[in-house]
This record gives structure tokens, C-alpha cells and sequence, in this order.
């Protein structure tokens, strides 16, 4: 880049060594100088035009949803309430839903992931790491819609049928987490709903997981042979605790993913406006309340409140996103001091 | 004895959960097996020249997804027409010119986020800031939405690509004489292109799937529409709405199109990783 910088900040100073070469004309080098200048701002106003789009976005929302934050006040956060016909709104169900649902979906994924990507890193034969990883990464990549149609249609009467009545008569009579699963197994709610989310958000995590475990220093890890350490020793006392900052950052990264993650979720989650102690009651999830009932909003005052819900939901995923990028910057950071 | 206890139980705990981590990975794959064996039982019968050539029928009537069909790939085309010259514009200042200042750290943080921010947001930013405005759903804001995913896909890739082109290369075409834009637009943008199609590919296939967006932008049409000016029918939000329906040649239509639409992404992102392998073993 130093060479760049010669050029473009010194050309005055740079014309005896030009008239020494006398082969360049004047004209031609400016003209050239000023192409670069062109091209240069103009990829800068791009790169500004990504900047822009975020602050329209929180612009934007904060206007439409105005009205909502001045009828309701920050009570909108602590009310449960829904009443289109009497225009009394409330984001606690539909916040509670999506970090239900998203908790569910990380205390499921979060294991798997790990195993994956231990797999993937430690135990595949060469051969099988490309498919494999492949594989898992294709989960990420089938749409949402798909998912939610599946699990409407073919993973809830499953789930209803055998599942669920099998958790109820397991888990309901243990103390505390018993109320969690009772009532009718109707395969749709919230456990379903986070269960899905749960494969959805196992491809980010994981392949985050994968690269982070592949930047430990090969010495560390057979050092640990050396000393005697089984495989999952070496994983367990070397790898995690050298890699923990990023699988944090991935963990974050697929929490992101599952706050805002939609149709998956408004096809199974069943979209009832009510705060049910069992995971297998019906609710709802900001993102989910948008998807149903925006286009139908009549009155100014709902579509706001519904505005609201999503600036809701941008902030959250924002911050989460904010910090797990956060935390993934200093494990590339620190790669080039601890190696 | 109480050694070869403890190492005795050492190696258990290693095959177990040795044995826990191969679950696992059979765990992931399991879904992906029965979500496309799902959609292969359901949608395969579905999937007919009826379905690319008749309109969207009311229910009980014969028809097939060819708006929808029509409507998702003309907006799917100009979303990426839109948003990849942008997103590798930005991408090489991030990569070139935004190594030192704020502006370009800045930028890949941000876009960093929006990779991941939620989709539907996407579309209330759009039906704020544009259908708010023009009072009618249309198809001009379908592609605006999609336009705004695609550009932090092709912006990561394209800086990333760019990252892996050697600074000799650069130094080089220096060296000769060229100037800067010639160094970034014919040197290192040239070394960097297969990835770069890649992300555009990538871009391609994630936007062709997502729903939400298009819920309260290009909605939904049920006639054959060639008027971006109009609400458009499009394949996410027509398979939303015949599923959610009670009638069963609706439902059938929707696995029909719910096979097209992943049959397509993941033929895009396979067919996006052999180039880029391609390209790996090249370079």
C-alpha cells in the first residue's frame, strides 16, 4: 500500500524522477491521477451507502413507529395485552415468545453444534469432512418457508402422537420444570417452534465453531497428546478454553439468526396472543405477529404498534449480532499474538 | 489399581463422548434426509408442465405457479442486478482503500450485521420508506428488499476474495506503472472473480428462497402480471398462502413449488462451492 500512498500524496515532489524516466507525459499522469481519485470515491460512497442503510433503517422504524411510542409509552415493553378492536397494545408476549423459542433453539443447539464441530476437526477421516460439513451446511441454506411447512404439516402430528405424551408423562411430575410440560400435545407452540429453530441455527453455529477449532495451533494439540491426554481431553482442556471467546461469538451469531428467523416460525408457533406457562401452549414471536398481521393492520395505531415490534427485534438482533461480532474480531485479533 | 481406575475411566469418558459428537452430526443430517424426502414424497407429483405454464387457479380448479413462477425470477434478477454492483463497489473499498480510517472497519462491522439482521425487518424498512409512500404493494419494492440482501452477501465475499489476492500481485502491476484503478479493476478484482461469482451465487440462492420480505412489499398477485409498478405474484408468498389453506389442490401446488424453490437454492449453492473449490486448488 506504501507505494500507493507515494504516488498519490507526493506527485509534485515525484516529477524529477519523472522527467528522468521523460517518457510520460505530464497530461497522461494527471489524467490517471484523476481516474484513481473517481474511482476511489466512488467506492467510498458505496461503502457509505452500507453505513446510510443502517441508519435509514432505525430512522425509519423510529418514525413509523412514533405514534406507538408516544400512546403507549415504555409500558409497551411490560404489557401483555393485544386488542386490535380497542387499540390497546402491549410487546410482552411476542418478546417473551421469541426469547423462548430462541432459548430453546441454543440449549438444543448449542450441544449439537459443538459435537459437529468436533467431529468435523478431530474425529472425520479427510475424506469425509468435505460432504459432511457440506451437508450440514446445505440445512442452512433450504429456505425458511420450507421449514415451517414441514414442521406444520409433518414434524408436529409426529411430534403430537409420540413425543409430546411421552415428555408429558416424563417431565410433568418433576418438580419445577413440570408445569413447562403439561397440557394438550397439539404438536404446535412453542417447544415445536424452537425445536425447528434449534435445526436451523445447528449450521451457523456449528461451521463457526469448525473454523474457530481449526485456528488452534497444531503444537497445543500435540503437546496435549504427548503428555497422554485423550482425543477428548484435547478438546475439552485445549481446544475450548483456546477458542472460547469465538464459540461465544458463534453462539451469539446463532442467536441472531434465531431472534429473527420467520416463516419457520409463524407456521408452527401458532400465533395465539398469551403468555402460557407450558411449552407446548401456543404463542407468538415479534417476528411471527409481523408476518400475520401486518398486511391486515387497519388504523394507524396498530400498524405502529406492529412497527414497534420490529424495531423491537432490530435492536435485539443488533446488539446480539454487535457483540458476537465483537468477540469473533478479537479471536482473529489475538490469533497473530498467541501463535 | 486406582491408576489404571482412573485411566480406565478416562478412556470411557473419551469414547463417549467421541461416540455423543458422531451422534450429533447424525442428528443434523437426519433433518436434512427427512426434509427432502418430505419434499420429494409431496412435491414430485406436483411438479408438472401444468405447473410452468398455467396461472395460479382459485381453488378447486386446475392451474400452476407460472406468475409466481415468472414474478420470483424477475424480481430475484433485478434484486442481483441491483445490489452486486454495490455490494462489490463497497467491497473493494473495504478491501483496497479502507485499510486505515474509520470508514471501511466501519463498514464491514455494519455489514457484518445486516448479513444476519432479519429479513422481515428488511421489508418494514421497504414498506416504511416506499410503499408508505407510493400507497400500493408492487413488484419495484419486492426487488428493493431483495436488492438490500444481496448487497451484504456480495460485499462480505467480494472483500474476503479480495483479502486472499497477495499484496505482490498489487505491488507488481505497480511496479509497471499502473495506476490504482487499474491495479483493483483489472489486477486484484480479475484474481478475485471466481470467488466473487460465488458470492453472487450465494446471494442468488438466499434471496430466491426468503418470504419474508416479500409479505409487505411485492405481496401477492393472482393473475399473470408483467407490471413492476404492480403487486406481483411470487413464489414464497404464493407457497405461504396455499399452504396455509384448507384446499387440497392448493396444498398440492405448494409442495410443488416448495420442491422447485430448494431443488433450485441448493443446486445454486453446490454448483457455488465446486467453483470456488475449483478456484482454491488454482490459486
Amino acid at each position: 500500500m506504501s507505494a500507493f500512498d507515494h504516488t498519490l500524496e507526493a506527485p509534485q515532489g515525484a516529477s524529477l524522477s519523472r522527467d528522468m524516466l521523460c517518457s510520460v507525459p505530464e497530461a497522461l499522469l494527471r489524467r490517471q491521477h484523476r481516474y484513481d481519485l473517481v474511482f476511489r470515491n466512488v467506492t467510498r460512497m458505496f461503502a457509505f451507502l452500507v453505513l446510510a442503510t443502517l441508519v435509514a433503517i432505525l430512522f425509519s422504524l423510529l418514525i413509523g413507529s412514533w405514534p406507538a411510542i408516544r400512546a403507549f409509552g415504555p409500558g409497551f415493553l411490560t404489557s401483555h395485552e393485544w386488542n386490535p378492536v380497542t387499540e390497546k397494545f402491549g410487546a410482552l408476549v411476542p418478546i417473551y415468545g421469541t426469547l423462548v423459542t430462541s432459548f430453546i433453539a441454543l440449549l438444543i443447539g448449542i450441544p449439537v453444534s459443538f459435537g459437529i464441530a468436533v467431529f468435523l476437526t478431530e474425529l472425520s477421516p479427510p475424506w469425509l469432512r468435505r460432504p459432511v460439513g457440506t451437508a450440514i451446511e446445505l440445512l442452512a441454506a433450504i429456505p425458511s418457508i420450507i421449514y415451517g411447512m414441514w414442521g406444520l404439516f409433518i414434524f408436529a402430528p409426529i411430534f403430537a402422537d409420540y413425543i409430546q405424551p411421552w415428555l408429558i408423562s416424563y417431565f410433568g411430575p418433576i418438580w419445577i420444570i413440570g408445569p413447562l410440560f403439561k397440557g394438550v400435545p397439539q404438536g404446535i407452540g412453542m417447544l415445536t417452534a424452537g425445536l425447528i429453530l434449534a435445526i436451523m441455527v445447528i449450521p451457523f453455529i456449528a461451521s463457526v465453531m469448525r473454523d474457530v477449532f481449526e485456528v488452534v495451533p497444531a503444537m497445543l494439540k500435540e503437546s496435549a497428546y504427548a503428555v497422554g491426554a485423550t482425543t477428548w481431553e484435547v478438546v475439552w482442556n485445549v481446544v475450548l478454553p483456546y477458542t472460547k471467546i469465538g464459540v461465544v461469538g458463534g453462539i451469539l451469531l446463532g442467536l441472531g439468526r434465531a431472534l429473527g428467523e420467520t416463516m419457520a416460525v409463524t407456521f408452527v408457533i401458532g400465533n395465539a396472543h398469551r403468555v402460557g406457562t407450558s411449552l407446548f401452549s401456543p404463542g407468538n414471536s415479534i417476528a411471527s405477529a409481523l408476518a400475520n398481521e401486518f398486511t391486515e393492520a387497519v388504523g394507524d395505531l396498530y400498524a405502529s404498534a406492529l412497527i414497534e415490534l420490529g424495531l423491537i427485534l432490530f435492536l435485539i438482533t443488533f446488539i446480539v449480532l454487535a457483540l458476537s461480532k465483537i468477540l469473533l474480531y478479537q479471536l482473529a485479533k489475538g490469533e497473530g499474538t498467541l501463535t | 489399581m486406582n491408576t489404571s481406575a482412573l485411566y480406565r475411566r478416562r478412556r470411557v469418558v473419551n469414547v463417549v463422548n467421541l461416540g455423543i459428537s458422531m451422534l450429533a452430526v447424525l442428528f443434523g443430517l437426519f433433518w436434512l434426509v427427512w426434509i427432502l424426502w418430505t419434499l420429494f414424497a409431496l412435491g414430485f407429483h406436483a411438479l408438472s408442465l401444468n405447473m410452468f405454464i398455467h396461472t395460479t387457479p382459485p381453488p378447486g380448479s386446475n392451474g400452476g405457479l407460472a406468475n409466481a413462477i415468472f414474478g420470483s425470477f424477475l424480481m430475484s434478477s433485478l434484486g442481483t442486478l441491483i445490489g452486486t454492483p454495490i455490494g462489490i463497489l463497497a467491497g473493494t473499498y473495504v478491501a483496497e482503500y479502507g485499510r486505515r480510517g474509520w470508514l471501511g472497519p466501519a463498514t464491514r462491522f455494519i455489514n457484518d450485521i445486516l448479513l444476519s439482521a432479519p429479513s422481515i425487518v428488511i421489508g418494514l424498512f421497504v414498506y416504511a420508506v416506499y410503499v408508505a409512500n407510493v400507497n400500493h404493494f408492487s413488484g419495484w419494492a419486492g426487488t428493493f428488499a431483495l436488492a438490500l440482501l444481496v448487497i451484504p452477501v456480495v460485499l462480505k465475499t467480494t472483500e474476503n476474495m479480495l483479502r486472499l489476492v497477495p499484496d505482490t500481485m498489487r505491488e507488481a502491476a505497480a511496479a509497471l506503472g499502473a495506476p490504482q484503478w487499474v491495479v483493483v479493476s483489472s489486477v486484484t478484482l480479475r484474481a478475485a472473480r471466481a470467488g466473487i461469482i460465488t458470492g453472487v451465487l450465494l446471494a442468488v440462492a438466499r434471496i430466491s428462497g426468503e418470504t419474508a420480505p416479500l409479505l409487505f412489499t411485492a405481496l401477492n398477485n393472482q393473475f399473470w402480471s408483467m407490471n413492476m409498478d404492480a403487486p406481483m405474484a411470487n413464489l414464497p408468498v404464493v407457497i405461504f398462502q396455499f399452504a396455509m389453506s384448507p384446499y387440497q389442490d392448493w396444498q398440492t401446488l405448494a409442495w410443488g413449488g416448495a420442491l422447485l424453490i430448494t431443488l433450485s437454492v441448493l443446486t445454486l449453492n453446490i454448483v457455488a462451492r465446486v467453483l470456488f473449490r475449483q478456484k482454491s486448488t488454482l490459486a
